[in-house]
């Protein structure tokens, strides 16, 4: 039976809450609390759902049609349910996260209003069926994101939404020619649709390979890959929630996750490697996640430091695909999910250090550790999971990674993913050595630059709860690994999907 | 093309409810207008009540077109064949101008109120009528005379309006434009008179029927062409258009840069596909001309200071995406399926715009209205204290730049989709450049709001319901993209 209410309802779930939020009065703020809340609870529930079904081996397709050959289709397949778990799990983090971020501040209203849209897009991403749906939802992303970048209303905020705007809309273009190309070749291609291109390899060779780089080289700005990555590290000017938001869900892992599409559900795997497009991709991935680590070290501001290590992460997705192997899959997949949970946690930790004490920069950072002890122990957690140490989340993925290299033989990733591990480690480990082992402010050393006492405890319970939940998660993924519903035991779900058909 | 326009014989006689329903939509608007001259509305309720049978006449007309099909209704008048033809296209346009018109009226008693009283003012309403009978006629009309009379009252009601609201430079501005559809009129007076005077009739079917390629042909079609290029603001004959709107009161600058041009540039295509079918070289230079218009409006969009010079500008811009489509509609050997395509295309980024560009008219005048600044820079820190209009003018402007989902983005899919089947890259690029230079202008716009820096002391209150018709408006564009398929279903019914 197909309950197409199931993706719909999920989507208008959060969709209503925009509404509603608008048409709100900026005061209340009580009210808009408890209808944020709310619709992200409904909307977990609503996505825990999608996942019984899917595990019980159902697909559940909503669908109508928008002009003749082009449809509107939302589907909830594996894949897509994972994205949208990861999203909802987050929202509901972040939301709590920034309700206590954002207390007191002008222009609530619009923040939350725009926040849960950017939400609503990430849901629609994750279930859209074919590459039309995808781009409205892939495009609505844009839009929403813009006012949050700029949500300061300052000089440098304003710069950098305009720099966000000029990759995003242009990668928007070049993102459009591709989809409408490939729908004049094929017609309407869903995700879902088991033969892939194969078909048109022996006629249309070149205009495959055409269609790849523009829906690639559309998808890699969002996916911030050198060299298209410019925007993000200025994005940073936004306040934390959306850094984290940003960084863990929305628009990093939209662009890597429209890469997975294109790559595993609209070409195939078969046709990728027959183009030759794969290893152009690992090789790029490579790049990146070197370039990203080496910029990252030279950060002294602790916000951009995690905005170039997001660089460098997301495109450990992206290697994973070009490894093509299921245990390259099975990583990209679990990193997905792993960096998100990892990368959320450290930005919360970032926006608590500047909320609490006023810290920005790296070395204003010294034994902060015994002032905000659960803070630098969930910040910790991040670290070591980006560098890759066992029991957390980070080690899963390196694990998988390497093994798919080794088994495609490719040695030359095995030597990419040590020299990232090690760079990760000499641009985190400092940090982490500064917050223990240092002596600050708090042993009676100099002063923090701006400190305030927010809550009963370290901090605020609005900024500290939502961290050490996600805190535990990292954790719990990679301890947990092999438990049912786990991260990896999903991504080893869908990846069989994709290899054994 | 001839049978898209609804120009062969119907099956049906219309019914008695359809007659009575044509005659609302025709006169209604007029005889409405002038009762409001003699009572000024001062709220909005009256008017509302006031648009009602045209909005009823409307359904009823469509109701009818899905019953029977095409339908057809003829006079002879002193040896002269007058006649109309109700098709999908028609009822399409039809309806729009109805919303968009009855839209317009709603906004119109509380922007009156709010701006500093005229003497004249009262005589917006009868000319407003005049306008939108004109414009239902001009749908409708299917013989070169009627067509000419609706032009010329739409025309004059149309600079009547404008120069209504009394400062010098927009009578400046009216009278400039007065004499350039004076000039428009005479070369269609003069395209038509050949036509009369070489094949001697001038209901279109009949035309369609006896018009061969030749110099008459071609040089009736360089008149009309012209006359209505003029009036339509096509590029490079657009100079008029940012000025005039830049006095205009913001229900007249919608109805105008909604309608009013559109009325011209249907009228233009509908013309060329009778006498220039199978031409090669006018299409193109008109497409030439169009990608010219998405640069070049773009870049005047983008340079001004003044938000009514931005908006006014942007419909350069747009026109230019619809003369880009022009060789896919006529022409020799265009392939049937890129020119269904463009076709669905033209018609719904046409009508799309025309709500956003409404819907835009009347953000910015609000804007305007409650900031009393009518330049960028005074728009700082509007997004804190007038969100609202300010998020009508963001979801009007996604339709314009043809982000996803809007009625503009769906226009957009169609139309590249035409171009790359029958390859025509240049077209391509100027549609993907305009998407890009849009961005720009109204993002530009956008940054000067969410400055916040500069504080300001008192925003003039708007009247309640100005911004959620400008909203309703707004949305009806943006919904379009998604429901493009019963729009589209309606205008493809009634030839196959």
């Amino acid at each position: 039976m197909n309950a197409a209410w199931l993706p719909v309802t999920t989507l208008i779930t959060s969709l209503l809450v925009v509404v509603i939020i608008f048409s709100l009065p900026e005061e209340a703020r009580r009210l808009r609390t408890t209808v944020n809340l709310l619709a992200a609870v409904i909307k977990i529930i609503l996505v825990m759902l999608m996942v019984g079904r899917v595990s019980a081996g159902r697909e559940d397709i909503f669908s109508f049609q928008v002009v003749g050959g082009v449809d509107f289709v939302l589907r909830a397949d594996a894949l897509g349910v994972m994205f949208a778990g990861l999203s909802s799990l987050l929202w509901l983090c972040t939301t709590i996260y920034a309700i206590g971020y954002l207390e007191g501040s002008a222009n609530r209203k619009r923040f939350f209003g725009f926040f849960s849209l950017c939400v609503t897009s990430t849901i629609g991403i994750a279930l859209a069926d074919n590459l039309f749906t995808f781009l409205i939802f892939y495009e609505m992303l844009t839009l929403s994101t813009y006012p949050l970048v700029v949500h300061s209303g300052t000089q440098k905020a304003l710069d950098a939404g305009r720099v966000y705007l000029r990759y995003t809309l242009s990668a928007g273009v070049v993102l459009l020619l591709g989809a409408v190309l490939l729908h004049y070749l094929t017609g309407d291609q869903s995700f879902s649709s088991e033969e892939g291109l194969s078909d048109y390899l022996n006629d249309h060779r070149g205009l495959l390979t055409l269609i790849f780089a523009l829906l690639v080289g559309g998808l890699a700005v969002k996916a911030a890959m050198v060299p298209l990555h410019g925007w993000l590290p200025r994005a940073m000017v936004a306040p934390a929630p959306v850094s984290a938001l940003l960084h863990a869900v929305a628009v990093v892992k939209a662009g890597a996750f429209g890469i997975l599409r294109v790559v595993y559900d609209l070409f195939g795997l078969q046709l990728s490697i027959e183009l030759g497009v794969i290893s152009v991709l690992a090789v790029a991935a490579s790049i990146t996640i070197i370039y990203g680590s080496l910029r990252a070290l030279a950060q002294e501001e602790l916000k951009p430091r995690l905005a170039f290590s997001t660089v460098s992460q997301v495109s450990y997705i992206i290697l994973g695909i070009g490894l093509f192997g299921p245990f390259g899959t099975i990583g990209a997949l679990a990193h997905l999910l792993h960096q998100g949970l990892m990368k959320v946690t450290l930005f919360f930790c970032a926006g608590n250090y500047a909320e609490e004490l006023g810290i920005h920069r790296i070395d204003e950072m010294d034994g902060a550790g015994k002032r905000m002890p659960l803070t630098s122990i969930a910040f910790t957690v991040g670290a070591l999971g980006m560098i890759g140490l066992p029991p957390v989340a980070g080690f899963i993925t390196k694990w998988y990674l390497g093994i798919g290299a080794i088994r495609a033989e490719m040695y030359w990733v095995v030597v990419v993913l040590i020299a990232s591990s090690t760079l990760n480690a000499m641009y985190f480990l400092p940090i982490v050595h500064r917050l223990w082992f240092r002596l600050g402010p708090a042993h009676g050393q100099g002063q923090w630059p701006k400190e305030q006492r927010l809550g009963r405890l370290e901090t605020h319970g609005w900024l500290l709860w939502p961290m050490v939940f996600t805190a535990l998660a990292s954790l719990g993924a990679g301890l947990l690994a092999g438990m049912p519903f786990s991260p990896l035991d999903w991504a080893t779900r869908v990846a069989t999907g994709e290899y054994l058909p | 093309m001839i049978w898209r326009f609804g120009l062969f014989e119907s099956t049906f006689a219309p019914l008695v409810s359809t007659h009575w329903a044509l005659c609302i939509a025709l006169g209604f608007p007029f005889l409405m207008g002038l009762l409001a001259a003699l009572f000024p509305p001062k709220r909005m309720w009256p008017v509302a009540l006031a648009c009602l049978p045209v909005l009823a006449s409307g359904w009823v007309l469509l109701s009818a077109y899905d019953q029977a099909g095409l339908l057809r209704w003829q006079w002879d008048v002193a040896g002269v064949s007058l006649s109309l033809r109700l098709n999908g296209l028609s009822v399409l346009l039809l309806l729009t101008t109805q919303w968009i018109g009855v839209a317009a009226a709603l906004y119109t008693p509380g922007s009156l109120r709010l701006s500093e009283p005229q003497p004249l003012s009262r005589w917006l309403w009868p000319l407003m009528g005049v306008l939108l009978s004109a414009l239902s006629l001009i749908w409708l009309a299917s013989d070169l005379l009627t067509l000419y009379v609706a032009l010329e009252l739409m025309g004059l009601s149309a600079v009547g309006m404008l120069l209504l609201s009394g400062k010098v430079a927009a009578l400046l501005a009216g009278m400039r434009y007065l004499l350039l559809a004076l000039v428009g009129s005479l070369a269609y007076l003069l395209g038509v008179a050949l036509i009369l005077g070489h094949w001697g009739r001038l209901d279109l079917q009949g035309l369609a029927a006896v018009v061969e390629p030749g110099p008459v042909a071609w040089i009736a079609a360089a008149l009309i062409g012209a006359g209505l290029a003029l009036k339509a603001a096509l590029f490079p004959m657009h100079g008029w258009l940012s000025p005039v709107h830049g006095n205009a009161w913001t229900p007249v600058s919608a109805l105008h840069a909604a309608l009013v041009i559109k009325a011209s540039l249907f009228m233009l295509l509908q013309l060329w596909s009778i006498l220039l079918p199978d031409t090669f070289y006018a299409p193109r230079v008109i497409a030439l001309l169009g990608m010219l218009a998405i640069v070049w409006g773009g870049l005047l969009a983008w340079r001004t200071d003044s938000l009514k010079t931005l908006v006014a500008s942007s419909t350069v811009a747009q026109l230019g995406y619809l003369m880009v489509v022009f060789p896919l509609l006529l022409g020799p050997d265009i392939a049937p399926l890129p020119r269904a395509l463009a076709w669905e295309g033209f018609w719904l980024q046409l009508i799309g715009h025309a709500f956003a560009k409404a819907a835009m008219f009347m953000a910015a005048g609000n804007l305007i209205l409650a900031t009393g600044e009518s330049t960028l820079k005074g728009l700082a820190g509007t997004s804190r204290r007038l969100p609202l209009s300010l998020l009508i003018f963001g979801v009007a402007s996604v339709t314009l730049m043809g982000l996803p989902p809007s009625s503009g983005f769906t226009a957009k899919w169609l139309l590249l989709e035409a171009m790359l089947i029958s390859q025509q890259w240049w077209a391509v690029a100027a549609l993907l450049t305009g998407t890009l230079l849009t961005a720009a202008y109204v993002f530009r716009m956008f940054r000067y709001s969410f400055d916040d820096s500069a504080p300001r002391h008192h925003y003039q209150p708007l009247a309640p319901g100005m911004d959620l018709i400008a909203l309703s408006l707004a949305l009806t564009a943006f919904g379009l993209g998604l429901l493009a398929h019963f729009t589209l279903a309606l205008m493809r019914g009634g030839g196959v």
